[in-house]
């Protein structure tokens, strides 16, 4: 692990300032940089703690929708109210953390840029690893990885558990950077690269997210999330649905390299959720898929999810 | 003299008992240390260097530039340049400084080169492999004859994957010269005594001047018999540089080269006649745990047939070396047989229960045991009331129910161990044996208190440490027998010297002289009972001192043990999620000691057997050969929650006490894996052939796209 400095700013404009130098990254939980940087896999000249900076922690109700600080920790988040009556889909993605440590660390920023699990990008052969000009997760193994999005050389997945949901409720993130603040919907903060050199969030230099709003519109909402293990374990495949009178939308986790929206699937549900509209989501999820040499029973679990979340929000 | 035999059931102070290990509060509260907590004066951190090829050849090493990094103390070359390599992260040189830190970036410092030759890491293809080794078919009867003409008949192909041990603290010492000629290791191992012996010959000193010292450790599994390179290199750097060294294993470096289970692959015929008797047994298997290949599985498994042949085919891998695994061989040909005969049960229309009931006398002589063990064991599952047909489910979460047999030796080895009484009343044991956490500790402890009537907060036991007594590796369930059995005849031999020492001071004969209850009686009543504590005083300042050994005088241990597991599992039939609701283990181990140290190993067992059957695999990359999930993110361990009911039996009384103390170690380990197949079998109706039973096996299973 190289040697970094560490600062802690009491306030965002200090943060830019300070993460406008080079090879400067931000800290929030700290429980996915950390073993990025043991791991060699990150090594940030400066680290920028984000959690002693009071406006970007906590959640309120505004007018525009229940907002919530970037470093507002998950195990906090999902006792509270709003959460709880209002928004289950971001509850139960919360309950799915089954790690009591990291629900006391971890942070609604740090939840939705964490980076992906991708083995051979956690080994040290990059995010779009290549092998004999192919690309190496595609002709190699390929388990966990991508089907969607899948017809370039990045196959991982984005493995956030709250991008889902909150992209399902039409949630925004405030983005704040050198050139002042941005609102953008959550699911533009996520591309996919084309090489190892390029992030797969569309953040600029020295931007952070400094929180999420989501609109207090009323809808059925649910997270459904298919895992190996009941303790400790990232999902296989997750789906998040919501179906307000304005529309459905439904959200697929651990698809593909960016969180995946399926307007099929929510065009099943406009009609409002029933056993058949849940089934025929799940079909219409998954239509599109395109697995890889060892993934193929994943598409059968996105159908799943997809059809349990829609049925778990009816 | 004494009598070598263990107390009858109405004398027992102690054995038998639910006795909390001695060393819990240590351990729960931090203060045990364990190698990786050993910390010199002056002491320097070694990392090693690893190959990131399977199978290369060394071209080029240049050092210089971590020799010239400030705090690094010494950079030792493993493996020199033209040596070939043949797997990924083998180790080939290590860095000692003055911290972790900078002994990490010095070895990152590190310039090596490699000619990258061709590898194999997937053993499944065994076509495709370049040197597969098989071996003659054993074959009894007529196999052939006999499966031609059985009306049933039934046939299926199973997996076991390779996984790793996965020890949480992992290999590695730390070593201190002492001068010249003389080192301590504290090490994580299983072998204190063989370990002094390997380094003294592999370094060039003699093996009693290397001191040994594990006073605790974090799991082995079969791992850590041996010294192992870094415990040669951590001794030399510590001798080349004055200093002592701690390298211990990263957890990459445990996963991918500390030890590893071979995988078996098999296909299996079996026929039985009319009355469901199985007539005739046919399997081919292969496998491998690296470059050594793997050895045949012991197939057909607990049963012998008349007519059976087995072919074997061992398939070398570029991947890190086998190593022994809780009862080798076992558990995959557990999972083989019974997931065969249970396919053969269906194909009879037979309850798998009646089916291995009417097929038990081919177990041989621990026949009688399975049948009271099945029979308490479906007592305690239900089985009778709570059994379907295979696939008689509906809906999309099914339960089912599945059982498997097992068997092991377990005698115990040889142990030596001196036994002190000091005039305060303190006995003391001395045995050169170790506690992996297994509470050989407590069960030392106890076998003393029990011989000397006391009690266990009464004794002291001094282990751990290569110069004491010399006392075998804890493995293959052969230390609880071994050290009981040295114990109890030290500590009768113990006895007897301090009567011969206390009767002349008492004015009366040894042979009126008895322990019991923390007191000394006098069998012809000349005198009132005297505690332990007073009679000890007449012992004088020279402790008495007495040895016993195992095996010895009198018959104190057996071998040979058969248990009985069964599994009640949910699948969910859309995910493939299988979920475990309940497990039975029914198990004999002859005189149980402490019947909670006993309970909690077989406990554990279940937990290691649900992992393994339910998510635990090695995975290689093909392109490169490296182990993608030699972390415990992919490298999956069951959790609190995945593991279901545990409801365990153990057999005493007449029929298992008067057999002597058997080990149990590896016994309960070896069916969990074969009963949750053949539960998730019997709940999907469709045959589960492969461990670990992860979603997408199960989907592919049930989806009928299985290989
Ligand atoms: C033991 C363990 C178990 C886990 N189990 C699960 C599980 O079951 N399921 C699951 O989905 N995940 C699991 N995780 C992963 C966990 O979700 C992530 O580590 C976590 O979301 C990261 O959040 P953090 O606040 O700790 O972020 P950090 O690690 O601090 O940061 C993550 C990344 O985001 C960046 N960042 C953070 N906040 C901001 C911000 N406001 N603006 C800009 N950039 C920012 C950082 O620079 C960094 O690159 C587990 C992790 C561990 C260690
Ligand atoms: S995760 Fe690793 S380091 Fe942490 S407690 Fe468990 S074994 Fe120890």
């Amino acid at each position: 692990m190289r040697a970094f400095e560490y600062s802690s700013p009491r306030t965002t404009e200090d943060a830019i300032r300070l993460l406008s130098a080079e090879g400067a990254v931000a800290l929030a939980g700290g429980t996915d940089l950390l073993s990025l940087m043991k791991d060699g896999a990150a090594a940030p000249s400066r680290l920028v703690n984000l959690k002693a900076i009071p406006d970007l922690t906590g959640a309120h109700e505004t007018d525009g929708g229940l907002h919530i600080g970037a470093t507002t920790r998950l195990g906090p988040l999902g006792e509270h109210r709003v959460i709880r009556e209002s928004f289950p889909a971001v509850a139960q993605a919360i309950a799915g953390v089954r790690s009591r440590q990291v629900l006391s660390m971890r942070t609604v920023g740090g939840d939705l840029l964490q980076r992906p699990r991708c083995w051979y990008f956690r080994a040290g052969f990059g995010l779009v690893p290549m092998h004999d000009g192919q690309s190496m997760a595609k002709t190699g193994d390929n388990r966990y990885h991508a089907i969607f999005g899948n017809a370039g050389d990045a196959v991982f997945v984005n493995p956030s558990s709250l991008a889902p949901p909150l992209i399902a409720l039409g949630a925004s993130a405030t983005v704040l950077g050198p050139d002042g603040e941005r609102t953008v919907a959550v699911e533009d903060l996520y591309r996919t690269p084309a090489s190892s050199d390029e992030s797969e969030f569309t953040l600029g230099a020295a931007e952070i997210v400094t929180g999420v709003t989501i609109p207090m519109r009323s809808s059925s909402n649910a997270t459904y999330e298919i895992r190996n293990r009941k303790g400790f374990d990232w999902p296989l495949a997750a789906a998040s649905v919501a179906v307000s009178d304005g529309g459905a939308r439904v959200v697929l986790g651990h698809a593909a390299p960016t969180p995946w929206m399926s307007a099929a699937a929510a065009g099943a549900l406009a009609g409002g959720i029933s056993e058949a509209s849940a089934e025929a989501a799940g079909d219409a999820a998954v239509a599109d898929a395109a697995a890889l040499s060892g993934n193929g029973y994943k598409i059968q679990l996105a159908r799943v999810a997809v059809k349990r979340a829609a049925l778990a929000a009816m | 003299m004494a009598e070598y035999v263990w107390p009858a059931a109405g004398d027992r102070l102690h054995i038998g008992k639910h006795i909390s290990r001695l060393d819990g509060p240590v351990k729960a509260t931090g203060r045990a240390k364990y190698a990786y907590d050993v910390n010199r004066r002056g002491m320097l951190w070694a990392i090693m260097v690893q190959c990131p090829h399977a199978h290369a050849r060394i071209t080029s090493i240049d050092t210089s530039a971590a020799e010239a990094m400030d705090g690094v103390v010494r950079v030792h070359v493993i493996q020199d340049v033209g040596t070939e390599i043949q797997w990924a992260h083998d180790e080939i040189v290590a860095v000692a400084a003055t911290s972790e830190e900078v002994a990490r970036d010095g070895a990152a410092a590190v310039k090596i080169e490699y000619e990258v030759l061709s590898h194999f890491v997937n053993e499944r293809a065994v076509d495709e492999a370049p040197d597969a080794q098989p071996a003659q078919a054993e074959t009894t009867g007529d196999p052939a004859a006999a499966m031609a003409s059985a009306p049933t008949k039934s046939s299926g192909a199973y997996h076991v994957a390779q996984i790793a041990h996965c020890s949480l603290e992992s290999h590695g010492q730390v070593a201190e010269w002492q001068d010249e000629e003389t080192v301590t290791l504290w090490a994580s191992t299983q072998a204190i005594s063989g370990v002094a012996s390997q380094l003294g010959e592999q370094i060039g000193i003699p093996a009693s001047n290397v001191h040994v010292e594990t006073q605790y450790m974090g799991g082995g599994f079969g791992s850590k018999f041996s010294v192992d390179r870094w415990g040669v290199v951590c001794a030399q750097l510590a001798k080349d540089t004055g200093r002592p060294v701690k390298l211990m294993l990263d957890r990459d470096q445990e996963v991918s080269v500390a030890g590893a289970r071979p995988s078996t692959h098999a296909e299996v015929s079996t026929a039985a006649d009319a009355d469901g008797n199985v007539v005739a047994w046919d399997s081919k298997s292969w496998g491998s745990g690296g470059p050594a290949g793997a050895n045949s599985p012991p197939l057909p498994y607990v049963f012998s047939f008349d007519n059976q042949t087995h072919m074997h085919t061992s398939v070398p891998t570029n991947t890190g070396p086998a190593r022994a695994w809780r009862a080798p061989r076992h558990p995959q040909a557990c999972l083989v047989t019974m997931r065969a005969l249970e396919d053969l049960a269906h194909a009879a229309g037979m309850d798998p229960l009646d089916f291995f009931l009417k097929n038990i006398e081919k177990t041989g002589e621990r026949a009688s045991t399975y049948v009271e063990e099945l029979e308490k064991g479906a007592e305690l599952m239900g089985w009778r009331d709570r059994w379907r047909p295979r696939g008689s489910g509906t809906g999309t979460v099914r339960s089912g129910l599945g059982l498997a047999l097992h068997t092991w030796g377990g005698r115990g080895h040889r142990s030596n161990c001196e036994v002190l009484a000091y005039r305060d009343g303190l006995v003391e044991a001395r045995i050169g044996s170790q506690d992996l956490g297994t509470g050989t500790r407590t069960i030392i402890a106890l076998v003393l208190a029990e011989t000397f009537g006391v009690a266990v907060e009464q004794v002291k036991v001094t282990m751990g440490r290569s110069v004491l007594p010399a006392s075998g590796a804890s493995g293959g369930s052969t230390t609880v027998g071994g050290v009981s059995g040295a114990t109890r005849r030290a500590a009768l031999n113990a006895v007897d010297a301090v009567f011969e020492r206390i009767a002349p001071r008492l004015g009366t004969e040894m042979a009126n002289l008895e322990l019991r209850n923390g007191q000394l009686h006098f069998k012809d009543g000349s005198m009132a009972a005297m505690p332990w504590r007073q009679a000890a005083a007449l012992i004088g300042v020279n402790p008495v001192s007495a040895t016993g050994a195992n095996p010895g005088p009198g018959q104190l241990n057996d071998s040979g043990v058969g248990g009985i597991q069964m599994a009640d599992v949910s699948v969910d039939m859309e995910t493939g999620v299988v979920s475990i609701n309940r497990m039975v283990a029914v198990q004999d181990c002859g005189l149980i000691l402490d019947m909670k140290l006993a309970e909690s190993q077989v406990y554990g067992s279940l937990i290691m057997g649900v992992t393994y059957a339910l998510t635990e695999e090695r995975v290689f990359d093909p392109h490169t050969g490296q182990m993608l999930n030699a972390e415990m993110e992919f490298y999956k361990l069951a959790g609190i929650e995945d593991v279901g009911e545990m409801i365990v039996h153990m057999m005493t009384g007449p029929g298992y006490d008067e057999r002597g103390v058997i080990g149990l170690g590896e016994p309960p380990v070896i069916a969990p894996g074969a009963a949750i197949a053949n539960a998730a079998t019997n709940a999907t109706g469709v045959p589960i052939n492969e461990m670990p039973m992860t979603p997408e096996r199960v989907l592919a299973a049930i989806n009928g796209g299985m290989a």
